[in-house]
């Protein structure tokens, strides 16, 4: 119990003392309560990222946006306006600001080698050269341009790719192009599974 | 004074009641449908959310409920209860939280002054400035609802985020909720409301379907519809709660000796210590 | 969805989710709703509330739906199909279905040739050597007089599809379905009497359905089952009605439309096959025909495939698409026979496939963007064992996942030792959903357009540019070295403003698609349809000769010349029914409900005024953007204008194990099939012959098992979130209170449940929510626990994979791992 008598007797005395000298003032008859912390930040209107109902959410960053400021998300909450969740979030939507703002969220490329046990840091310019160089070494080696029936097919049957199905639209097409360039045969997405 | 502030209607060991009566206005309450009740805890981690309580320390014991009971890092709880009915399952949730009595237990339990308010439209609240953490007020509530926090040596409970209610927002558990079971209003728009839910359920299924707005504490701010009214107690909730005598003992007895201030202040002390012993605290889970 | 678009001509939620508040009747059934789309959900409760609508739960599980629902009845996990045929047998007896709805906008008056016989558990064209049927064998009677189908209005030719339905189901009792189902009889009659209440003009009724039906060996029969369900009571196009597919990714409809799969290109083009050689060879197979010349004709809508197939050619290869080249059709990858995912893993295990006769290789490297496969796929020790194999491995996410890292795998795995695996990993640090714009399609087909909220943390890049910088460094390293099949490497158009980071909103106008050149009017040659360089409006613009481009002819009209649709955000429903017209953008052509001509009747009067899709107005269609031609007269064109016969199937001959469903069990099955003892799973379902892929028997593991979701968490994801783990703080197994009792499990101990595959172990979580079932007159028991566990993820809250269990085992239509059904055994830890 972080209270000791001393204190407990000095805030009531304090207390009471004050209130049976003034009465009721006004001063005394309001309290301030805890502020309304949302009252300027940036609001962006958004989509909840988890099921497919697509809740319309408020992301709250701090700070209006200004040059200096680096937004951070405080808070989010259901978008009113949207028709369908009319700003109700389910457990998952609510707790989004957490989901953000996650202190496990990855922020640095790695790479684990052949037989290591450990991940080792990596630059993006590295990764991306290793990744590519992989790429190409797999489909120059497994690249089928006709099949055992003498048919064109173009198939790269070296690699897979695999994607969820929380990414945008966009990405998606960008994905189909990719695929369709490297002619990548075995592809699936959580919309299978 | 801060633009948010409103008008206090009562407040804890202090002489009078402090609303000026130059304002009129209205009680708000929360309606609890239990009936459409999913016991998803959108609410649970809303209130969470928007008053920034870090997670609590959970443990998978057998059951959906996340806590057994209310924590100070956690004022609102689902209570999940699974009850054979005439032969059917019945899988009941009720979301559990500070009441908003109109008779406050906690603010007439509370020995310091200012500690626990009840604002002009019915809200009650702690007020931290003026907490000493004492736990009297976990005695007077006839919900088990306020927990005292080690983090912070005070009291701990729902305040029915009156941050967002003086500034005309409804609560975040409220806003969150996905199936509406939850609403937000005047308490007599919601009793409005709660009726009518009542009767529909008497039409369809659930003779004694009920509304839970206990008159022993004189009305609570939250207005809870349970379709079984006549089993309170399924849902975790008392029968006929009333202030315990101890505290009307304290506030009818002692608390008028506290016109002198000095006097009252010690035997205030004295008489807590010598009536209710040191107090233990369960963990802050 | 391929049940759907057998049924009914497009694979997505026919409805909306606010439009669930129309409805008089909500089965809830191969679904949780209030579990898995809360959100959605409240549209259900709002119909209780507002038009004391009748909630149904259909569950092996008492759940969180079932807690609110006005009717709850158990079922036995994986015999839906028995079930919902008992319903549609007993809507036949009673008479409680919309008859002159089926007899105008279904094909039960449409006569069936006589090769199609049902005998024994086994349809006609039945080739037992490969497990495959050949579908010709359920065709239509066609007149060769009129070249037309053979229609019989009566629904009294013993050939009509009517008839055949009548016979197929009528083994299927309220007897029969307590007797398989385990449910009964007079919770089952209840139950039917409900749903069937809204077999009529007057009420109207919707299903909700997700994954509890999707996941199963026959997984897209059960679909079927509802859809024709629906049809029968004439619930399909009308506001309050439809089959609702609840998707359960905030973008699994988008990526199933945006090619996510190796079947389909963007807009459910078919990806060739091999032996299509040439484009006109390829537009000749996809492009459907219709013998449809009677009552009323069909709208055919395929036939325009080949303008969306040129102008998705002139999207994916811009300039080097020519007339004269196919528009670059040869450099697409063509394939041979599935790529899906069990064989990406299966082959990917054996390190080769086998394809069109020839012995190829198998993956030996893997991309994941957003994907924990290792969580995801049945039978994890499987699929640790396949990454062991790969060369490399790529793996783009926000967090570490247990696909990430697989090479240090929990021993129980079964994987090599960490040592031994050769294969390269890759961590990239992505971006999450605030941290980029673009939209995502939800369930119900609306694409939303969301704004960035801030920049990605420090360190990690949005995925869009992760994936163009990889392209473009590949890209370089062919300009460079050259290589096999370089030119298609090559000749992919990339003409993004900043290719290393594409815009969206340009890749969205790009999807919507352009006029490459100046488009004339074909009935006023001095007028243009579209300026060259115009964005698109309407799928009547699209051109075969490589004049427009267009990236998914599905989303034409999400980014015109008026801007981008999917940012609206007018909160404007003059129906007052929940359309939302202004608000984002639906595909196909902003409608909200499909297939809501057959919301009205043949003279084009709504069945129920109050609850009006689209009526005719003597000129044109009004109300919702009408699923017909706008000005087409009533009885011009059938309703189902995707499907070639133009009317909605209750006998669809385009599915791979049958026109009508049929009982089967599951897989791993825990009892005989009580109709056809001999056949007792699907005839045509497939399962794999690896070492890793063993199947249990009843006798060895006695018990049912289902996995599933919770509402506090999302697949394997917010596993990383502590308010979350907070809320389900340990892995669980749901358990039956009169079994825990018969084995002395406490709540709250620890159990052990085993398949055929492993192990793991659990809290056990006591309940009356599982009951005791009688099967066939005998004892069988459920249980169930949920999946968002597994060895990566928060340290409190890391426990077994509930694919540890399942097994590879996948419905033929879909290739869907079986995980709602299979078996285990029970024990105290």
């Amino acid at each position: 119990m972080g209270l000791t008598r001393r204190t407990f007797v000095k805030a009531g005395t304090a207390g009471v003392g004050g209130a049976v000298a003034l009465g009721f003032d006004l001063k005394e008859a309001r309290a301030e309560m805890r502020a309304f912390k949302i009252s300027r930040t940036t609001e962006t209107r958004s989509t909840c990222p988890y099921c497919a109902v697509s809740c319309g959410v408020i992301i709250h960053t701090l700070g209006d946006k200004a040059k200096n400021a680096t937004p951070s998300v405080v808070h989010v909450e259901g978008d009113p306006d949207h028709p369908i969740n009319r700003g109700t979030l389910c457990p998952k939507g609510s707790t989004l600001r957490d989901d953000i703002n996650n202190p496990n969220r990855l922020t640095s490329p790695k790479v684990r080698r052949p037989g290591s046990d450990k991940w080792e840091d990596i630059s993006w310019d590295a990764a991306i050269a290793g990744i590519a160089k992989h790429i190409k070494e797999t489909r120059d080696k497994c690249f089928v341009e006709k099949n055992a029936k003498g048919q064109v097919v173009n198939r790269n049957p070296g690699m897979a790719m695999i994607g969820g199905c929380t990414d945008t639209n966009e990405f998606n097409f960008l994905q189909w192009k990719f695929i369709t360039a490297l002619g990548v045969p075995y592809r699936d997405s959580q919309a299978r599974v | 004074m801060s633009v948010h502030s409103l008008e206090i209607r009562r407040s804890s060991a202090s002489l009078l009641g402090g609303a000026t009566g130059m304002r009129a206005l209205p009680d708000v309450a929360k309606y609890v449908d239990t009936s459409t009740c999913i016991g998803c805890k959108a609410c649970e981690v809303a209130c969470q959310e928007w008053n920034d309580l870090a997670p609590v320390a959970t443990h998978q014991v057998g059951t959906y409920q996340t806590l057994p009971t209310l924590d100070a890092g956690f004022w609102n709880l689902i209570r999940f209860d699974e009850r054979e009915v005439d032969g059917g399952l019945k899988w009941l949730m009720r979301k559990d939280q500070c009441m908003h009595c109109a008779e406050p237990g906690c603010l007439e339990a509370c020995p310091a002054p200012g500690a626990i308010v009840q604002y002009a439209n019915g809200i009650v609240d702690v007020n931290p400035d003026n907490c000493i953490g004492c736990g009297y007020c976990e005695t007077g509530c006839p919900f088990d609802v306020p927990r005292f926090s080690a983090k912070t040596g005070k009291m701990a409970k729902c305040t029915l985020c009156v941050d967002r209610v003086s500034v005309g927002l409804e609560p975040a558990c409220i806003k969150a909720c996905p199936t509406g079971c939850l609403h937000f209003g005047t308490k007599e728009d919601m009793v409005a409301l709660g009726s009518a839910r009542v009767a529909q359920l008497k039409a369809n299924g659930f003779p004694q379907a009920a509304l839970y707005d206990p008159q022993g504490v004189g009305g609570t701010g939250v207005v809870t519809v349970l379709g079984f009214g006549d089993h309170p107690e399924w849902y975790g909730l008392a029968a006929n709660p009333h202030v315990p005598l101890g505290v009307k003992l304290w506030k009818n007895i002692l608390r008028p000796i506290g016109l002198i201030a000095i006097f009252g202040a010690l035997i205030g002390t004295v008489g807590h210590y010598f009536t209710y012993g040191k107090k233990e605290y369960r963990e802050e889970a | 969805m391929a049940s759907l678009a057998a049924t009914f001509g497009r694979g997505a939620m026919t409805n909306g989710w606010v439009d669930i508040k129309n409805a008089d009747v909500v089965l809830c059934m191969g679904g949780n709703p209030a579990e898995n789309h809360p959100c959605g959900f409240k549209w259900a409760i709002e119909a209780k509330k507002t038009r004391n609508a009748k909630l149904i739960s259909v569950d092996p599980r008492f759940t969180r739906t079932s807690a609110v629902a006005d009717l709850y009845s158990p079922i036995r996990a994986g015999t839906d199909i028995a079930y919902l045929l008992g319903i549609i047998r007993y809507a036949i007896e009673t008479k409680r279905f919309h008859e002159d709805y089926v007899k105008l906008h279904t094909n039960a008056p449409y006569v069936i040739a006589d090769k199609f016989a049902f005998d024994e558990g086994i349809f006609s064209g039945f080739d037992a050597g490969k497990g495959e049927y050949d579908k010709t064998a359920w065709a239509y009677e066609g007149d060769p007089k009129s070249k037309s189908y053979v229609v019989d209005e009566t629904l009294e030719n013993p050939r009509c599809v009517f008839q055949l339905l009548k016979k197929h189901v009528d083994r299927y009792t309220p007897e029969m379905v307590e007797k398989i189902c385990g449910t009964p009889k007079e919770t089952f009659l209840k139950v039917a009497e409900v749903v069937t209440s809204t077999g009529n003009a007057q009420r109207v009724g919707t299903i909700l359905y997700a994954l509890g039906w999707t996941q199963h060996s026959v997984g897209v029969q059960m679909i079927r089952c509802g859809a024709m369900l629906q049809l029968l009571l004439g619930n399909v196009g009308r506001p309050g009605g439809g089959v609702n597919a609840l998707r359960g990714h905030s973008n699994i409809q988008g990526a199933t439309d945006m090619a996510g799969t190796f079947e389909i290109l963007p807009g459910y083009l078919k990806t060739p096959s091999a032996p299509l050689q040439t484009l006109k060879d390829y537009l000749e197979g996809a492009t459907p025909t219709t013998l449809n010349k009677q009552a009323w004709a069909s709208m055919n809508y395929w036939q325009n495939y080949p303008k969306f197939m040129v102008s998705l050619l002139k999207s994916a290869y811009g300039k080097n698409a020519t007339k004269e080249n196919d528009f670059g059709y040869s450099w697409l990858p063509k394939v041979d026979g599935n790529y899906s995912w069990m064989y990406i893993f299966d082959d990917m295990y054996r390190g080769s496939s086998m394809r069109a006769g020839g012995k190829e290789p198998g993956p030996e490297g893997l991309v994941t963007f957003g994907m924990n496969p290792v969580g995801i796929g049945p039978n994890s020790k499987k699929m640790i064992s396949a990454l062991a194999k790969l060369k490399w491995l790529v793996v783009v996410e926000n967090y570490e996942i247990e696909t990430a890292i697989f090479w240090k795998a929990p021993k129980e795995y079964g994987g090599p030792e960490t040592a031994k695996i050769q294969t390269e990993v890759y961590q990239l640090p992505a971006s999450g959903f605030a941290e980029k714009d673009g939209t995502f399609t939800n369930s119900a087909r609306w694409l939303q357009w969301k704004w960035k909220a801030l920049d990605p943390p420090n360190g990690s890049k949005t995925d869009q540019e992760i994936l163009a910088r990889i392209f473009l460094a590949v890209r370089e390293l062919y300009k460079k070295e050259g290589g096999p099949g370089a030119e298609n490497v090559l000749n992919v158009a990339w003409n993004y403003t900043n290719p290393a980071a594409p815009d969206l909103g340009e890749v969205l106008k790009e999807i919507n698609g352009k006029a490459i050149t100046d488009i004339p009017d074909p009935k006023d040659k001095t007028k243009l349809i579209r300026a060259a360089g115009q964005q698109l409006e309407n799928f009547g613009q699209l051109q075969d000769d490589g004049s427009t481009l267009c990236g998914n002819w599905l989303h034409l009209g999400v980014y015109t010349e008026a801007g981008n649709m999917a940012q609206r955000r007018s909160p404007a429903d003059p129906t007052g029914l929940g359309m939302f017209h202004q608000w984002g953008f639906s595909w196909p052509a902003n409608r909200r409900i499909m297939y809501n001509r057959a919301s009205a009747d043949k003279d084009g009067n709504p069945w129920d005024p109050t609850r009006v899709g689209i009526k005719w107005n003597g000129e044109k269609w009004v109300g919702d953007v009408p699923d017909i031609k706008p000005d087409s007269k009533p009885g011009e064109y059938g309703a189902f204008i995707m499907n070639p016969e133009g009317v909605g199937r209750l006998f669809a001959p385009a599915l791979n194990d049958g026109p009508f469903p049929e009982h089967y069990e599951s897989v791993e099955a825990p009892v005989d099939n009580v109709l056809h003892p001999k056949v007792t799973s699907s005839p045509v379902t497939k399962k794999f012959s690896s070492d890793k892929d063993v199947y249990g028997k009843k006798e060895d593991f006695p018990i049912v098992c289902t996995t599933y979701r919770l509402t506090e968490h999302y697949h394997y994801w917010t596993q990383h979130t502590k308010v979350l783990t907070q809320l389900q703080p340990g892995f669980f197994v749901e358990i039956p209170d009169v079994l825990a009792q018969q084995k002395g499990i406490a709540n709250g101990s620890k159990v052990k449940v085993s398949s055929a595959r492993g192990s793991i172990e659990g809290v056990a979580m006591v309940t009356k929510r599982l009951r005791p079932m009688k099967v066939d007159g005998k004892e069988l028991w459920q249980i169930g626990f949920p999946l968002h566990w597994g060895f990566a993820g928060l340290p409190e809250h890391t426990g077994p994979l509930a694919n540890f269990l399942t097994p590879s085992a996948m419905d033929p239509n879909t290739w869907t791992p079986e995980f709602k059904t299979f078996l285990v055994k029970l024990e105290k830890a």
